[in-house]
């Protein structure tokens, strides 16, 4: 039976590796999902088959209410609150990973050899760390807890003697294995640090923290299948490591910053008012409406649309497809030009737009918009701001010169739909306002795209 | 000699899964990040042991927390993974 067992384990790895490589391609991603949760099912039938199983009462139960909450939040969050329910989940991950660690270590600690107890210092430190850390990222998404950075003297101490004593006492567990303090004590000081991690990391770098803590939270799940000496659960830990840390380092270096300076850097707390003061008043704007807009747009070639998080904030992605519908119907080339922190997660601003039915041909990564700019006739640059500051190529002196943007003021004309002149999460001001091909579109993103509309219809 | 050999197999998997993944497109980021989430929900196979082991009802409890912890993580991570990717579609389908 144990032979049955872990061939099955390997037939559902292989599913979960297939169905990462066809999430990798919009054509084939779905049937990976289905692939990867047909492989979550083989695991979970198989095990019950496993001999230490004597009871499934406690089994049932937990799988109802599990399985109930999970289709309750799957089908009722809203699209602007994905980042949320990821930072839940990956918090979820890393509290099961505790608890079976910690678990399995109650049954009898005794019976563990010498890495099991090691490794379930590790599991035990490295989940607790994802749980409270995913916790306070989700507090800060949904806005229950301050979004701005909150930093006081030694946190970087602090967290480095947390981390470091956690790991020691984990060591000390091999030789005092019955001494409920030390396995106690690791977990306190774990769901501490996870806390204190996450606490100066402004919202701004929200991207970053939860592609984190996904990767965390596979590697707490890796973690565990050191103690249970189980391979499924170590390659598929470690493929959602692999998977999060990628997309960490893709978020890292779509905001020209190392991880290090993420975790540490408390960017957004201090800096910005210096250099936005700079705005000597000289500089001028022109400011347009509506039925300049439609004039511009109707009669342009081709219009890029940059969206940001405005957009979503403002629920305009729907009125910004009508506006996109229409000037096609002109003959107009639309595309979307999306930088890679435009939502507040990963290909989040690609979510939001699929929802409204943008088809997902018509948006464009930024290096393949990039090009394209100076043969672009309108740009709308919608609910976006610090990614499209030219401030970041040509102002040395600028906190975000050298990151990556989206060169928007190359093209013939750029409209900036805003609500005032009030600057972006970096807090600096932007150059790209006062350029001679800017127009500025004052007013909510939602009123402002209607009333384009309204004025495209009228022409 | 188990802590070298599972080190083996993990740092393996962490080779494979960099392979795979790499390559992904920007739409499909929030995707795979809820899609991988589910799959770390893996963890239940340890929580299902745990739970149905008659060693005593404290280890019961801990392991039925597990299981609705983990699965959450899997049932709403596949399930709203799927919901996303529904919405992604070419012109006119």
């Amino acid at each position: 039976m144990d032979t049955f067992i872990q061939l099955s384990y390997l037939v559902a790895t292989g599913f979960f590796i297939s169905g990462l490589k066809k999430l990798g391609s919009p054509a084939t991603a779905r049937q990976g999902n289905q692939w990867a949760a047909f492989g979550m099912l083989i695991g979970i039938i198989v095990t019950l088959f496993n001999h230490e199983i004597l009871s499934f009462e406690w089994i049932i139960a937990g799988m109802i209410v599990g399985s109930a909450i999970g289709v309750y939040i799957a089908k009722k969050v809203e699209m602007t609150g994905m980042p949320e329910m990821v930072a839940l989940l990956n918090g979820l991950g890393g509290g099961a990973s505790v608890l079976v660690a910690g678990g399995e270590y109650l049954r009898d600690p005794l019976m563990l050899s010498p890495d099991g107890l090691f490794t379930v210092g590790m599991s035990v430190f490295i989940g607790a760390v994802t749980f409270t850390g995913s916790i306070m990222a989700y507090g800060k998404l949904a806005g229950k807890l301050p979004g701005n950075p909150i930093t006081f003297g030694g946190q970087k101490p602090l967290n480095g003697i947390l981390a470091a004593v956690a790991i020691f006492a984990s060591v000390y567990l091999v030789f005092d294995p019955e001494n409920l303090w030390v396995i106690g004590g690791i977990a306190v000081l774990s769901f501490l640090l996870g806390v204190m991690f996450v606490l100066p990391i402004g919202g701004a770098d929200m991207p970053v923290v939860i592609s984190l803590l996904n990767s965390l939270s596979g590697v707490a799940a890796s973690a565990t299948g050191f103690v249970l000496n189980n391979s499924l659960l170590i390659v598929s830990g470690a493929l959602v490591g692999a998977s999060g840390f990628i997309l960490t380092m893709i978020m890292c270096k779509a905001m020209n910053r190392s991880l290090a300076n993420v975790l540490f850097g408390a960017f957004g707390a201090d800096g910005g008012s210096a250099v936005a003061a700079v705005g000597d008043g000289s500089k001028t704007i022109r400011e347009v409406k509506a039925d300049d807009v439609a004039v511009m747009t109707a009669y342009a070639s081709r219009v890029v649309i940059v969206p940001g998080y405005g957009l979503a904030v403002a629920q305009a992605q729907h009125v910004i497809r009508e506006v996109a519908a229409f000037l096609e119907a002109k003959n107009v080339d639309v595309k979307y030009g999306i930088h890679p922190v435009a939502g507040r997660m990963p290909g989040h601003m690609n979510v939001l737009l699929a929802e409204a039915n943008v088809p997902y041909p018509q948006l464009y990564d930024m290096d393949d918009i990039n090009p394209e700019f100076e043969s672009t006739d309108v740009v709308l640059v919608v609910g976006a701001n610090d990614v499209v500051n030219p401030a970041a190529r040509t102002n040395p002196a600028s906190p975000i010169f050298g990151m990556p943007i989206l060169d928007v003021d190359k093209a013939k004309a750029v409209v900036i739909l805003k609500r005032s002149m009030n600057t972006g999460f970096a807090g600096i001001d932007n150059d790209l306002f006062y350029l001679p091909n800017a127009y500025m579109y004052f007013g909510d993103a939602k009123k402002s795209l209607q009333g384009l509309m309204g004025a495209l219809k009228e022409l | 000699m188990d802590l070298i050999s599972n080190l083996f197999i993990f740092t393996l998997a962490c080779y494979v899964g960099f392979e795979v993944i790499s390559k992904v497109p920007t739409t499909l980021h929030t995707p795979l990040m809820s899609g991988s989430n589910a799959i770390s929900g893996i963890t239940i196979i340890g929580a299902l042991v745990l739970a149905g082991h008659s060693g005593g009802t404290l280890g019961s409890i801990i392991g039925f927390l597990g299981i609705v912890f983990a699965m959450i993580n899997v049932v709403g991570g596949f399930m709203v993974t799927d919901r996303m990717l529904h919405m992604f579609k070419k012109k006119g389908e």
